[in-house]
């Protein structure tokens, strides 16, 4: 009885729970809405199969519990009522496929007019990059990745002189036309992953992946990554702009091209300790997490950092000094920024190491 | 008056075996006896205890993420690090450790011989050296908890590159430990398997025919065979991600700029690896989920007082899923970048898989209609695997249908999904053929009332967990995430709602201990049960002794003259009618 009572429960809870909640799809912003018409249908035809057979089960718990003067009924096999049976699901079955197949015929299919994007994943951050005015993205390849090319452009290709680099923390689209997003990882699988746009795709390392979708909805949206990419993967985000095309074009313009981030000529100042302590910070990947133009990033940026006085997650304020900086290279989470996830894996660097560093933070 | 024409499937006259008793292996030594026992049931008993011990430490890390999902940033030893490495090792104890070796190694050494009617496994020896190395690999993986870095982060599934790259705890010692353990698993694990396959095939008593096995049998069977077939993907996928990491091969790995330095790896491919886990992968829950399929089989039919409904389609439907389950891998990487014309494919072999499983769950609750039910323990704990069993396959339709896929892929939802369907299930399975089978095991009862507690505490803390959970996932939460942080589309009601999430699990978790306890002291002051405390027909309840001394049946092997399946015969005496009763002896002296 109590069994029985508790089932029936559950089941009505649920049903509850599901039209009740707070909790449900965000409001969409792309052209997928058949993503959440064929979930709707899933839900319509898995919901009444869920009560019913519950319902049932509740049903038999209570009327047929044990009585001493009673026996169950002898009946091995039942044939007809197999195959009625069978044939029902297999309908049911087929009127979820049939449509979720008809939209992933339209998912699979990129429009030939689709704009192309490009994603870059890294750990534990975004980059993206247009193709510029000629519409054709150039060739890359990782060899040529280093601080000054972290997009791996190849230096030699005319296509890619034009593209737009954008190293920071946002993607801004333009509403109503077809974006065809590549995506492509440096180092390990990552997702790119929006869930107002419902698309979404994993990145990985060693070929380009794609999915398309259409902008409908302006607004800022988060960016995550969905697919798990280590320690920092709940940290790495961005923001996707979703705008009028004149919007878009303005912002577009303000970004630079691969042509003007080669031009900026680097104060090099040959062998000096701080050009060696770029060298050690770029060889340590230390600037995937760490931005020396002010930029938010993964961690705090270093430019200015020397002399900031900056407040930890304890609440407590500590200036930086040469100190401060040696403890949080060889042990991150002594102290941690707030704001920060404690992400940063210990790094052990000989003295002279260690110095350049120093002299290369203090120089920015 | 001649039942044969009421009883399905019974006759009178079965050829007496040729051989009596089998040479059996006699220890001397009690050391021969209890630890290096060659003697299934007690390697049952060693390979049950030591996945429930590992099983315990999965538990424990699940509160442990618990406690910082629901609690955010108050318990400050759970750094991120950490809590990668916890799901990790929970996800994989809990999968392979935990439920692959009890029900193969732990309920499948017990019930075959004794269902079967068998004597023994057929190679004691080796199915002895099959636990060892089990154990071994247990302890391996447990080391990885004390080597410089921990154990591996790299979530259940391993994916490469970042397994073996610096960003992931773990990418040095732990992930070769776990790797090299998990080869030791398949080894040992193959040992016990062809055992059990072997066994099922030819020691069966006289008159045992493949259709008159109980489904117990054929569930443990078609996962044993499944196993065989998919654990060698994941032994060549652990040896070749340790060559890439070990020697530098790059099976696995591409060219890689990792934190900014330029690795030697070229030309791998990160999907190859997954197409070879998912290869494995999807059979697995197809191993933890069949041997539950037909435990809660048996357990509705004996305490429903009713035979199984459609026996012959609930064989086929285990063959069927058994079979299709090696042709829908890739519904596990519909956003992994592979060819998205395999979308069709894959989507349609899921779901089709749809049908035979519905069919199980007809047959479970038609099996209930116009039953006798009693509701004991074990059947309450069936009953509640039905009920999370069909929340967890339909929200599998939704995962199956590659578009519906998309926006739930990697969110909660998912964590939601396999936990209904492989995690919550199996365990209910499991704890309902514990306080089943557990008379036969030891000669007593386990307290009901304690008994009880566990299962409602148990049942509806565990809906309660994983119900609401899907909700996120819908919202789109990620999973395998330390912390939501700042994030514009999720609303603070959620972090009350994990909050709620991690109470129930706490008590859910701290409620297993009531049954430990159960267990530990029912051995002693349980009430004793008897041969047959369930009434049930299969031969495990017919032994001379119990518990069944070695040998299992005493000087003579039953003889089966009739299916698993005789209750509540129309003209019988008793409600039940035992397999080793002829078709004439039905009419009240069976026993
Ligand atoms: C009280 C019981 C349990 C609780 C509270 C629990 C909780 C959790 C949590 C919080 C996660 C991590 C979610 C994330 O961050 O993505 C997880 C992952 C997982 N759990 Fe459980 N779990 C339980 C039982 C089980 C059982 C019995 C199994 C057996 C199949 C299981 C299998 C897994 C797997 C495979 C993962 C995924 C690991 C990964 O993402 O790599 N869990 N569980
Ligand atoms: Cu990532
Ligand atoms: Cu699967």
């Amino acid at each position: 009885m109590a069994l029985a009572i508790i089932l029936v429960l559950l089941v009505v809870g649920s049903v509850l729970f599901h039209f009740l909640s707070p909790w449900y799809l965000t409001p969409i912003a792309s052209n997928w809405n058949y993503i959440d018409d064929t979930l709707t249908i899933t839900f319509i035809v898995c919901g009444i199969v869920f009560v019913a057979i519950n319902f049932f089960m509740a049903y038999c718990v209570y009327r047929y519990r044990y009585r001493k003067d009673r026996r169950a009924a002898y009946e091995p096999e039942n044939k007809r009522m197999e195959w009625w049976l069978t044939v029902f699901t297999t309908v049911g079955v087929i009127a979820m496929l049939a449509p979720g197949l008809f939209v992933w015929a339209k998912y699979v299919e990129v429009p030939d007019n689709a704009r192309l994007v490009e994603a870059v994943g890294q750990q534990w951050k975004w980059s993206y990059r247009y193709p510029g005015a000629d519409g054709i993205l150039g060739t890359v390849d990782i060899r040529h990745m280093d601080g000054r090319n972290p997009f791996g452009m190849n230096p030699d290709d005319p296509n890619g002189q034009d593209d737009v680099l954008v190293n920071g923390p946002e993607i801004h689209l333009p509403l109503g036309s077809p974006i065809k997003m590549l995506l492509r990882s440096k180092d390990v699988l990552h997702d790119f992953y929006v869930p107002q746009i419902r698309a979404k795709m994993d990145l990985v390392p060693g070929m380009i992946t794609y999915f398309w979708f259409t902008p409908t909805r302006a607004g800022r949206y988060d960016v995550l990554c969905a697919e798990l990419c280590g320690t920092g993967h709940y940290t790495m985000r961005s923001h996707m702009v979703l705008e009028e095309e004149s919007a878009f074009n303005a912002w577009l313009a303000t970004q630079p091209t691969f042509a003007d981030t080669q031009a900026v000529k680097v104060a090099s100042a040959g062998g000096s300790l701080a050009e060696q302590g770029r060298q050690v910070a770029e060889s340590q990947g230390c600037i995937g997490c760490h931005s020396i133009d002010g930029s938010p990033s993964v961690g705090p940026t270093w430019k200015g950092l020397a002399g900031r006085t900056e407040t930890l997650a304890d609440g407590s304020t500590v200036v930086v000094d040469d100190e401060y900086l040696m403890e949080s290279i060889s042990v991150p989470n002594a102290s941690i920024v707030a704001g920060y996830p404690p992400i940063m894996p210990p790094y052990q660097l000989d003295e002279g190491e260690m110095a350049a560093l120093i002299a290369y933070l203090n120089s920015l | 008056m001649a039942m044969t024409d009421v009883a399905h499937d019974a006759v009178d006259y079965v050829r007496p075996a040729e051989v009596a008793e089998e040479a059996l292996y006699h220890p001397k030594t009690w050391l021969g006896k209890y630890v290096f026992s060659q003697d299934a049931k007690i390697i049952a008993l060693q390979y049950s205890m030591t996945a429930m011990a590992v099983g315990l430490i999965a538990l424990l890390l699940s509160v442990l993420m618990r406690l910082q999902l629901g609690f955010p940033g108050v318990f400050s030893f759970i750094t991120p690090d950490a809590y990668i490495q916890f799901v990790t090792m929970h996800g994989m104890i809990m999968v392979i450790y935990l439920l692959t070796a009890l029900f193969l190694g732990g309920f499948g050494n017990y019930l075959i011989p004794l269902m079967v009617g068998a004597r023994d496994m057929v190679f004691p020896y080796v199915n002895m050296v099959s636990y060892w190395v089990y154990l071994f690999a247990v302890l391996l993986l447990l080391a990885s908890f004390f080597v410089p870095g921990g154990p591996t982060g790299s979530g259940w599934t391993l994916y490469p590159p970042q397994t073996i790259l610096p960003g992931t705890p773990g990418a040095d010692w732990g992930i070769l430990l776990m790797l090299i353990s998990l080869a030791f698993f398949v080894i040992g694990f193959t040992m016990g398997g062809l055992n059990y396959v072997v066994t099922v095939l030819q020691a069966r008593t006289r008159g045992m025919s493949l259709m008159r096995l109980p489904l117990t049998v054929w569930g443990i069977f078609m996962a044993t065979i499944l196993a065989l077939l998919a654990f060698p993907a994941l032994l060549v996928s652990a040896v070749m991600m340790t060559l890439d990491s070990v020697l530098g091969t790059s099976f696995f790995m591409p060219a890689i700029v990792s934190m900014g330095q330029t690795l030697d790896y070229s030309g791998g491919s990160p999907v190859l690896f997954q197409h070879l886990f998912w290869f494995f992968g999807h059979p697995e829950v197809y191993i933890v989920a069949l041997p539950a399929f037909g435990i809660v089989s048996e357990l509705i039919s004996v305490h429903a007082r009713k035979n199984i409904f459609g026996y012959r389609l609930m064989v086929w439907a285990i063959v069927v899923i058994g079979g299709l389950s090696f042709v829908v891998w890739a519904h596990h990487m519909y956003v992994s970048g592979m060819n998205p014309y395999f979308g069709f494919f894959f989507a349609t072999t899921t779901l089709i898989i749809a049908v035979p499983t519905a069919i199980k769950v007809y047959n479970w609750v038609l099996t209930l209609w116009r039953g006798n039910i009693r509701l004991t323990v074990p059947m309450l704990f069936a009953i509640a695997f039905v009920f999370t069993f069909i929340n967890g396959g339909l929200t599998g339709i939704f995962l199956g249908n590659v578009i519906v896929d998309i926006p739930l892929s990697d969110t909660y939802f998912v964590v939601a999904h396999f936990h209904m369907v492989m995690a919550v299930s199996p365990v209910l399975a499991v704890f309902g053929a514990v306080y089943h089978w557990y008379p036969k095991i030891t000669g007593r009862m386990l307290n009901e009332t304690l008994g009880k507690f566990h299962f409602w505490v148990t049942f509806v803390g565990l809906y309660c967990i994983y119900y609401p959970m899907h909700y996120l996932g819908i919202l789109g939460v990620p999973r395998r995430y330390y912390a939501t942080g700042v994030t514009d589309f999720i609303p603070e009601s959620a972090q009350v709602m994990n909050a709620g999430i991690s109470i129930a699990a706490i008590i859910v978790a701290s409620t297993q201990l009531v049954f430990l306890y159960n267990l530990a002291v029912s051995t002693t002051r349980g009430k004793p049960a008897g041969d047959n405390p369930w009434g049930a027909t299969t031969l495990e309840w017919q032994t001379a002794t119990t518990p069944p001394s070695h040998g299992n049946f005493g000087k003579e092997l039953p003889l089966v003259y009739r299916w698993a399946y005789d209750y509540s015969v129309p003209g019988a005496k008793e409600d039940f009618i035992p397999q080793n009763v002829p078709a004439s002896g039905d009419t009240g002296d069976a026993r």
